[in-house]
């Protein structure tokens, strides 16, 4: 099947029909370039705002206390909820659905941030080490809080890029003693998150702060990683689960928002995954719908062209052509046409695609393009791979009905003399 | 070499059914030189046909070399076409894109021969029709007589028990016929089957045997000697009988 006789004559009868061939197969070039720019476009969009997502683990979870606003077993609303030490332990070893854990104190009124001359005010976030994790806290110095500054309820702290520059100018942070609001505390790391605008906060252990600013067992709010789940309504489930338990410890209605907040990001980020998804899906339904008008041509064009070669066709057979030979004959013309031309198509819709990505990277290493809901619009190898293989099998299928005909062509008909 | 017995074919067109050929009884031995003659629609496509294995009969046998020729598939029907047959044609049939050499050597490629050897026969099969300049031609450079050679070397090169002849002079000029004429004779004196369908009496008049169907019957067959009495006898027949 693959001698050079057989791709001999192939090329023979496109060399005869350039502008047919072209044609041909310029339809199932533009098929799967379409293909390549729409699933880039969709994957551009949807790492456009995945990358909305992660700035934060997508299975975080908060909680947050406040007022009750409908009574409950008794007893009347307007009741200050507030979660506690026990809550945290609760949640570590009980709360099935729960994962990591962090608690959080808030410090009272503002706090002064001071290093030498230097002053600001500034957010305290007080956690445990889990945090690092659940909010995606990146590092560009030093270590972020360990089980150790919580034991231990070590004064330090972990400050973000904007408080470092405030504060220590172009000295070096780490090591040094800052005081917060008239408390020293020691600089074991520098924060900075470069997708957001603000590094204006600082993390010091939850031990320390609780005891330091005299807490008690008092907890504000928690941020909890959940279980990871498939589905909108899983995570949903998993959020009615953690308000119920909360609930029951602290006697208030689970529908009652107002006496515990929660928001779990989780149920956002499948909704929003889903609706990707599901563009995915359109794009793929539209794209192979785009091929399938190039492979009828192929097929048509290769129609055509038996009906041309019947004559031809009938010589083969009379001198001894098997009609395996001549369906190999067709089919491999067409499965030829459509993978070439396929694959410059797969090749300029990609490189199109790398392009974009390229000026979009640009743009961003630039500064700009903080507003643009489109990253890495490209197709995967394997997308690119699984299309290769669409092709190839697209090929042979526009080629078989015309095969399967010339295979059929009666040499005593195709030889009568006109 | 090739017996009929009572062979019968038809063509079945909707509802109507054309019987073509009505019970043929035929021999040819090995090494014969036969024409067949007959007017249009006496069945003598139809019989060439089946001969050659490129269409199937309804009833009766053909027996080709001692064996049964009956609803081949179609690979068997091509490979045993490719070993035993040879065909000639009156439009000559050869491939438009490949040069002489190439057409010549297409039934050795689906005998899968290698290509460098191949084409060393052909140019010996050439050499022998005196074409050996020509085999780097395209058909469409070539005359109609040279186009007849190649498509009769075609025929012989993979040394074929018979030779089918379908008008092979119906497309050439008088001196042109004489000479393919000539060549099929020199084929058939090396022992090979030579069976040529023409309408022409004085191509007839050039094989040893000539059968004459009429209406999907062999209405006569004449042998070597009587040949003599039938040159004569066409000669006062009308030239109306000719078509």
């Amino acid at each position: 099947m693959f001698d050079a006789d057989i791709w001999q004559e192939i090329f023979s009868t496109i060399r005869k029909n350039k502008l047919r061939t072209f044609l041909t197969g310029f339809s199932v070039a533009w098929g799967i370039f379409m293909l390549m720019v729409l699933l880039g476009s969709g994957n551009g969009l949807q790492n456009g705002v995945r990358e909305e997502f992660a700035d934060n683990a997508v299975n975080i979870m908060w909680l947050w206390t406040g007022e009750t606003s409908i009574p409950y077993k008794g007893l009347k609303e307007g009741r200050e909820i507030r979660f506690n030490n026990e809550d945290y332990d609760f949640l570590t070893t009980r709360a099935e659905d729960v994962d990591q854990v962090s608690s959080r104190f808030y410090l009272r009124g503002d706090i002064t941030y001071s290093y030498g001359k230097e002053y600001g005010s500034f957010t305290t976030s007080t956690c445990y080490p889990a945090l690092q994790e659940m909010e995606r806290v990146r590092l560009t110095q030093g270590r972020f809080i360990n089980d150790l500054d919580m034991r231990e309820f070590r004064k330090v702290i972990v400050i973000g890029d904007d408080i470092r520059k405030a504060l220590f100018k172009e000295e070096d942070p780490l090591g040094k003693y800052l005081k917060v609001g008239s408390v020293p505390f020691k600089v074991i790391g520098v924060s900075l998150d470069p997708g957001s605008e603000e590094n204006r906060q600082a993390y010091m252990p939850f031990t320390t702060a609780q005891r330091l600013f005299a807490g008690g067992n008092r907890v504000h709010s928690f941020a909890v990683t959940t279980k990871m789940v498939t589905t909108a309504a899983d995570a949903e489930a998993i959020d009615q689960r953690v308000r119920q338990s909360l609930a029951q410890r602290h006697n208030f209605d689970p529908e009652d928002r107002r006496a515990m907040g929660s928001y779990n990001m989780l149920t956002d980020y499948i909704r929003t995954m889903k609706i990707f998804q599901a563009i995915k899906l359109f794009v793929w339904i539209i794209g192979i719908g785009t091929l399938i008008a190039g492979i009828v041509g192929v097929s048509n064009i290769m129609l055509i062209l038996v009906k041309e070669r019947t004559r031809e066709i009938g010589i083969r057979k009379a001198l001894g052509a098997s009609p395996m030979s001549v369906i190999g004959l067709v089919l491999l013309e067409s499965i030829l046409i459509t993978t070439v031309a396929g694959y410059l198509g797969l090749v300029m819709g990609v490189g199109l695609m790398e392009g974009v990505n390229f000026g979009l990277e640009q743009m961003m290493a630039g500064g700009g393009g903080e507003q643009i809901f489109f990253r890495n619009p490209t197709v995967d190898f394997n997308t690119a791979l699984a299309a290769t293989a669409i092709l190839i099998m697209a090929g042979a299928l526009a080629g078989y009905i015309p095969a399967r005909r010339a295979a059929n062509v009666k040499p005593i008909e195709a030889l009568r003399d006109e | 070499m090739i017996a009929l017995n009572q062979l019968h074919k038809s063509y079945v067109t909707g509802n109507n059914a054309l019987h073509v050929l009505k019970g043929i009884d035929l021999e040819i031995g090995a090494g014969e030189f036969v024409s067949v003659m007959g007017s249009s629609g006496s069945g003598k496509s139809t019989l060439l046909n089946i001969l050659g294995i490129l269409d199937d009969y309804d009833q009766g046998s053909y027996y080709l070399d001692g064996k049964l020729i009956r609803e081949m598939n179609e690979t068997k029907a091509a490979i045993t076409r490719n070993q035993m047959i040879g065909f000639v044609f009156q439009s000559f049939n050869l491939i438009s894109f490949k040069n002489a050499r190439e057409n010549v050597a297409l039934p050795l490629y689906y005998q899968k021969v290698s290509r460098r050897k191949r084409n060393q026969i052909a140019m010996e099969y050439l050499d022998r029709f005196g074409l050996k300049e020509w085999a780097d031609h395209l058909p469409s450079e070539l005359s109609g007589g040279q186009k007849q050679r190649v498509a009769i070397a075609r025929a012989l090169i993979s040394q074929p028990k018979i030779i089918l002849a379908d008008e092979p002079t119906g497309a050439l000029d008088t001196a042109t016929s004489f000479e393919v004429m000539d060549i099929l004779r020199e084929v058939n004196d090396q022992g090979i089957t030579v069976i040529i369908v023409t309408h022409e009496h004085d191509i007839a008049a050039m094989t040893k045997k000539i059968i004459r169907l009429k209406d999907g019957l062999i209405g006569e067959t004449i042998i070597n000697g009587e040949l003599k009495m039938y040159r004569e006898r066409v000669k006062s027949e009308t030239p109306f009988s000719y078509v």
